[in-house]
């Protein structure tokens, strides 16, 4: 099979990548000229034809999600660009929005004008300082050059795009948690219905995408539906539900790797594929004891299950929450999973929002539990006790808002499921693993 | 008065991106809290009045994001995050962020004695590839050890 040759990557590396000029040499905004001259229904169409499964976590079509929009709406309508990356694991966003940030302009006004949006705000995590001030520096290149504001090109259509910086809150990443953010409040998740595209922003139609997805849509419009469905894996004739893990994807792998990075390669490509191939493999001539297939909520692979493909309903397959966000971690051999678990835990109640009290509880309580076996102190009904609390929250019990609790259960639920003698034999054998550090900001908290 | 007229600048020239002058309490409170080191309360009343609501609503918000320090605690000159979560802590995250904490002799969420530095513990910076990594104010660096901590600090 010949190599891949990356589309979305096409500049990383490049010199001056992130300039107007770099993108133009490339063919780019060569999309937004042929959107300009299309009816907004038909780019949606394409889209929605070409299958673009959101980039984000969730893998909800792209292209279905606009046509939620009321039609005839006098408007204003709104475009919320998900830049509040945070899921432990992934940063395939920060490269794009780094190294190319055209890339992802040009993608707002292509999806902003099949919305019939005049207003995009790009919601960017604090923490993504460079990428800020390198999409502020290429957002006003394109004002300059007509590119964006009034009139876009002659053809009519007016954009504005702005950039608001989060302040380090993972939840901001769900949708209505970014809305309720950008309102200027706390970034508590709305009950859904009404979805966004129905009452959004400022409680218009509003409709979020991630930045990744909004970097596929140019490439759908310039090579065609046709080239987007050539690659990747079609449905699941098993699974009525599947819908097929079309396009290129962003797989981000860390952890326990010789050579940790970001790779771009068509959907369904296996952990071991990527682990061997595109990261060196693992690190110290070790072996991997656990993979988490797409940032910590999707929970974990063991040794055994390192051939799933990575698309979108591969780690289903394997018991995992879904593929997430394709950030990959792998977990050497000689590092314990309790450990890994407790971190994974912790995470999880710093960010749980407190809205709903399943979440808020019990993260917290899963995060004790897991200090307390840590401290030597740990019972085997502990073990039980860790699944029950995990079967109790989120959206797939029914008892939460949103599925960061989803998230928070599955790397408990996983890594019990597959690898309970290793956290029997800890408990067992009396160890402590808590380090001075983690002592220090449990009692932070 | 707190803020400056500088400051008040800054913050109006926010209201033409949205509908409502409610959308500016995050970008209000950042210009303020890079300036001033943290946002008192006394800050927090003019906020208010330039955003036509009220201080609650601000602080509603503001304490939900533990990022904005209150004047009881306010920022030292450069804020260091030192990246927990996973892909960090499996390649010395956490280490890294222990032996800062004994070299400055001063916790997570402190601030040393001089006021130069503010030591903090963050969640996945979205730079794992460069584990550890570390921000200070909001520029990354990646692949970093405790000494080499020391000297981005010093520059």
């Amino acid at each position: 099979m010949p190599a891949f040759e990356p589309v979305l990557l096409a500049r990383i590396n490049k010199p001056n990548s992130a300039s107007l000029e770099t993108y133009r040499a490339d063919g780019g905004y060569a999309a937004l000229q042929k959107a300009l001259t299309m009816a907004p229904a038909d780019i949606v169409a394409m889209v929605k034809d070409a299958v673009l499964r959101g980039r984000g976590g969730a893998g909800f079509p792209a292209g279905l999600k606009w046509t939620f929009l009321p039609k005839d709406h006098p408007g204003p309508i709104y475009l919320c660009v998900n830049a509040d990356e945070s899921e432990p694991g992934t940063f395939n966003n920060r490269i794009l929005m780094e190294q190319d940030p055209h890339q992802l302009i040009e993608g707002i006004a292509v999806a902003c004008h099949a919305i019939r949006s005049n207003t995009a705000y790009l919601y960017i995590r604090y923490e993504y300082g460079r990428s800020y001030r390198v999409l502020d520096a290429a957002i006003k290149e394109c004002y300059a050059a007509g590119l964006l504001g009034k009139n876009i090109q002659g053809s009519g259509f007016d954009l504005d795009v702005h950039l608001h910086r989060g302040a380090a809150a993972y939840i901001c990443g769900e949708e209505t948690g970014l809305i309720e953010s950008l309102e200027g409040k706390r970034a508590w998740p709305r009950i859904k219905p009404p979805f966004p595209a129905i009452e959004g922003l400022f409680r218009k139609p509003t409709i979020v995408n991630n930045v990744e997805t909004l970097c596929c849509v140019p490439h759908i419009l310039n090579r065609g539906v046709e080239w987007f469905k050539s690659l990747g894996v079609p449905p699941d004739p098993s699974n009525p539900r599947d819908l097929g893990s079309f396009g290129p994807k962003l797989y981000c792998i860390s952890g326990h790797v010789n050579k940790p990075g970001c790779v771009e390669l068509p959907l369904g490509v296996t952990a071991r594929e990527l682990i061997e191939e595109h990261a060196g493999g693992v690190w110290k001539g070790r072996q991997a004891k656990a993979v988490v297939p797409g940032g910590i909520s999707m929970g974990f692979l063991s040794a055994d299950e390192l051939d799933t493909p990575l698309d979108f309903n591969g780690p289903i397959k394997a018991g995992c929450l879904g593929l997430g966000t394709a950030a990959v971690i792998v977990v050497d051999d000689q590092t314990s999973m309790v450990d890994v678990l407790y971190n994974c835990c912790r995470f999880m109640s710093h960010e749980s929002c407190g809205q709903c009290t399943p979440c808020r509880e019990g993260t917290k309580w899963m995060t004790r539990i897991l200090e307390r076996i840590r401290v030597g102190h740990g019972k085997l009904e502990d073990l039980d006790t860790l699944v029950e609390v995990a079967g109790s929250m989120g959206i797939i019990p029914g008892t939460t808002i949103c599925g960061l609790a989803d998230g928070a259960a599955w790397p408990v639920k996983n890594a019990i499921k597959k690898f309970r003698s290793e956290f029997e034999e800890y408990i067992n054998s009396g160890r402590r693993t808590m380090t001075p550090a983690q002592e220090l900001m449990a009692g932070a908290h | 008065m707190v803020l400056t007229e500088q400051i008040r600048q800054r913050i109006r020239a926010e209201f033409p991106k949205y509908p409502d002058k409610r959308a500016v309490v995050l970008p209000a409170l950042h210009i303020v809290h890079d300036e001033l080191r943290s946002v008192s309360s006394a800050a927090l009343e003019e906020i208010a009045e330039l955003l036509e609501i009220h201080p609650a609503e601000i602080h509603d918000a503001m304490s939900f994001y533990q990022f904005f320090r209150e004047e009881d605690r306010p920022l030292g000159k450069r804020r260091v995050w030192v990246c927990r979560s996973i892909s960090c802590a499996l390649r010395g995250g956490e280490e890294l962020l222990e032996s800062l904490s004994r070299k400055w002799h001063v916790g997570p969420g402190g601030t040393t004695a001089d006021g130069s530095v503010s030591l903090e513990y963050a969640e996945c910076l979205g730079a794992c590839e460069g584990a550890p990594c570390i921000l200070v104010n909001d520029e990354c660096h990646t692949n970093v050890t405790a000494e080499e901590v020391e000297r981005i600090v010093e520059q």
